[in-house]
């Protein structure tokens, strides 16, 4: 049973249905094992943000479908994707989750080194492979460099395949979530800092994307957490100025009607955002000095265009989602079929009081930290699915909420937030570019 | 208000008492082990310095405790469904510092703490600080820092208070 789907794809586009989709999504080791091959060597990946690149040389390690990879910043400036392997007996180059690496790589097993764009630069005792067939070969070659790297805002995506669609229409007009989130800042620029919160999921990555834009969970799920903090506070007098954490708890316990006002909007290839009219961040209060700011830099009316979005998600499918009016991102990377790594990085927004990255970091310590009492329920949603899917009798999972056969081949749709379309979407795109390479 | 100073022994107590307390799930009585204002924080490395500008993976005031304590309580905290329990295994705590008037003080102690939930258990180790002060006839803590050895790496989720 092992070869199942990868000697028929047909077996595979029978998983997605328009309003529902098969359990082996999840579950099937492999599926997930094509999923590293074709899916997300198709799909365009978040690699890093270029402010952790500033220098020439600077370096970060990361990991997409399963390749190691290596992203530097090359002397002529660009940011350069290259296979973190050597090219004479495979070890990885360097070792570290950033560094850097001055202006060549020098691998620490025998000390063949390379530029910062991949090439060759010197082997010890060359003359040893004199009249042998080394530069016909790979070895010869350097770093592999990966094709199709593209930065927006700062934002470096790669692309590992040369199958599937060039940046610009896989991404759309998605990318406006992500202008508004660099827009925030009154000098347009974003620095990622306070490190990196690393939570283990034992789960397959798609329970947590999916709930991203889930609109029905939250008064469920976290009514333990920000239902108990809405009840503590309920009896403060209402002109006390709420505390941070309050501010951030209190509107997850909003109710049906609400979420579904916000709505959701949807892009071609697996792209959405929830929180299109208003969303659970629209309601905190000002940070001193920060719209003044704003205002300086922009103009009045311009600040308060970008000012007064303030989407709840935006995943850029399928490996990064965004918060702009938090400043951070949650990025996803998938090891086995049920086991994800998500990664919570914080912005500062440049040119902003310092206060907004208070504001930042104790969002995403709150409800990111493995710490968290937000994120332990949702977890427990997720693994409870990854169990409860072995179950028989019923082999499928619904996405039908608010289903309308029109939306199908459109490339951006608006419906209302309660709306399962943003997953619908996603499997639309998923078999997409599962099946381009099969 | 009185200016006892403490005796070493009654610091060390102090500190196998709040674990013994955790361990036992007496979370309202380790509420009032607390300054008002005090913090529990757990950093993401040793070398962080500050809680605020900076990502941890707790940062707790008292508010922040209380909810977390209160969360428990609730039949719908559904990851505790079945509940977790700890284990805090201490090395003798060593007193770091103490003040000139002996009203202040910080023990550092080493730790194994252990969280399982029905077949699993999972395992951080770890140094923690307590800082103390004498309020009147009782230690609070002002700052409990818990350093762990592997915090930037990816974590399962850590439920109840190490």
């Amino acid at each position: 049973m092992r070869d199942r789907y990868r000697r028929d794809p047909d077996a595979i586009r029978a998983l997605v249905e328009p309003d529902r989709v098969h359990r082996d999504l999840y579950i099937d080791e492999e599926i997930f094992a094509l999923e590293q091959e074709h899916f997300f060597a198709n799909t365009w990946s978040y690699v890093g943000h270029e402010s952790q690149l500033k220098n020439a040389g600077d370096y970060l390690t990361v990991e997409i479908a399963g390749r190691p990879l290596v992203a530097v910043r090359h002397d002529d400036g660009s940011v350069r994707v290259l296979m973190n392997r050597c090219a004479h007996k495979g070890a990885r180059v360097v070792s570290l989750p950033a560094g850097n690496t001055g202006r060549f790589f020098r691998c620490p097993y025998h000390a063949w080194a390379y530029k910062t764009d991949g090439t060759l630069l010197a082997i010890p005792l060359k003359k040893g492979y004199e009249g042998t067939r080394l530069a016909e070969c790979e070895a010869s070659q350097g770093l592999v460099a990966v094709k199709h790297v593209r930065s927006h805002r700062g934002f470096v995506f790669a692309k590992l395949s040369d199958a599937g669609a060039d940046f610009e229409s896989y991404f759309g007009d998605s990318l406006s979530s992500i202008d508004n989130l660099a827009d925030r800042s009154p000098e347009g620029e974003l620095e990622i800092t306070g490190g990196c919160l690393r939570f283990l999921h034992a789960c397959n990555w798609k329970m947590f994307v999916e709930n991203l834009n889930d609109t029905m969970h939250p008064m469920v799920v976290h009514e333990s957490s920000a239902g108990t903090a809405k009840s503590m506070w309920k009896d403060e007098p209402a002109d006390k100025p709420r505390p941070m954490a309050i501010e951030q708890f209190v509107p997850f316990v909003s109710d049906y009607k609400f979420y579904g006002d916000m709505g959701v909007r949807v892009f071609a290839n697996g792209h959405s955002y929830s929180g299109v009219h208003f969303s659970i961040h629209s309601g905190y209060s000002g940070i001193a000095g920060y719209e003044e700011a704003m205002q300086q830099a922009y103009g009045a009316e311009r600040s308060a265009e970008v000012m007064k979005i303030a989407r709840h998600n935006t995943v850029y499918y399928p490996s990064l989602t965004i918060k702009g009016a938090i400043q951070s991102i949650r990025v996803v990377r998938p090891i086995a079929v049920d086991k994800t790594v998500i990664e919570s990085w914080t912005f500062r927004l440049k040119g902003a009081p310092a206060k907004l990255l208070e504001r930042t970091i104790t969002y995403n310590r709150l409800i990111n930290s493995p710490f968290s009492v937000v994120g332990h329920d949702d977890l427990h949603s997720y693994r409870a699915i990854q169990k409860g899917l072995h179950a028989s009798g019923n082999p499928w999972v619904s996405l039908q909420r608010n289903f309308d056969e029109a939306e199908i081949g459109q490339r951006d749709v608006t419906a209302t937030g309660t709306s399962e379309i943003s997953m619908r979407n996603q499997y639309r795109a998923w078999l997409q570019y599962m099946t381009a390479t099969m | 208000m009185t200016t006892t100073a403490s005796t070493e022994r009654e610091l060390i107590d102090f500190v196998v008492r709040e674990a013994r307390l955790l361990d036992d799930k007496r979370y309202d009585e380790w509420l009032e082990l607390w300054a008002d204002d005090g913090i529990y924080w757990v950093p993401l490395s040793p070398e962080q310095s500050e809680g605020l500008q900076h990502n941890s993976h707790l940062y707790e005031d008292k508010l922040l405790r209380t909810l977390r304590v209160e969360r428990l309580k609730s039949a719908r905290a559904y990851a505790q469904q079945p509940p977790s329990r700890a284990h805090h295994l201490l090395q003798t705590p060593t007193l770091e510092t103490s003040d000139a008037s002996g009203q202040r003080h910080v023990l550092r102690t080493a730790f194994h703490y252990s969280e399982a939930q029905g077949d699993e258990i999972m395992s951080l180790v770890g140094t923690v600080h307590h800082h103390l002060a004498r309020q009147g006839e009782r230690l609070v803590m002002t700052l409990k820092r818990v350093d762990l050895l592997n915090g930037e790496a990816a974590l399962p989720a850590v439920q109840l208070f190490i």
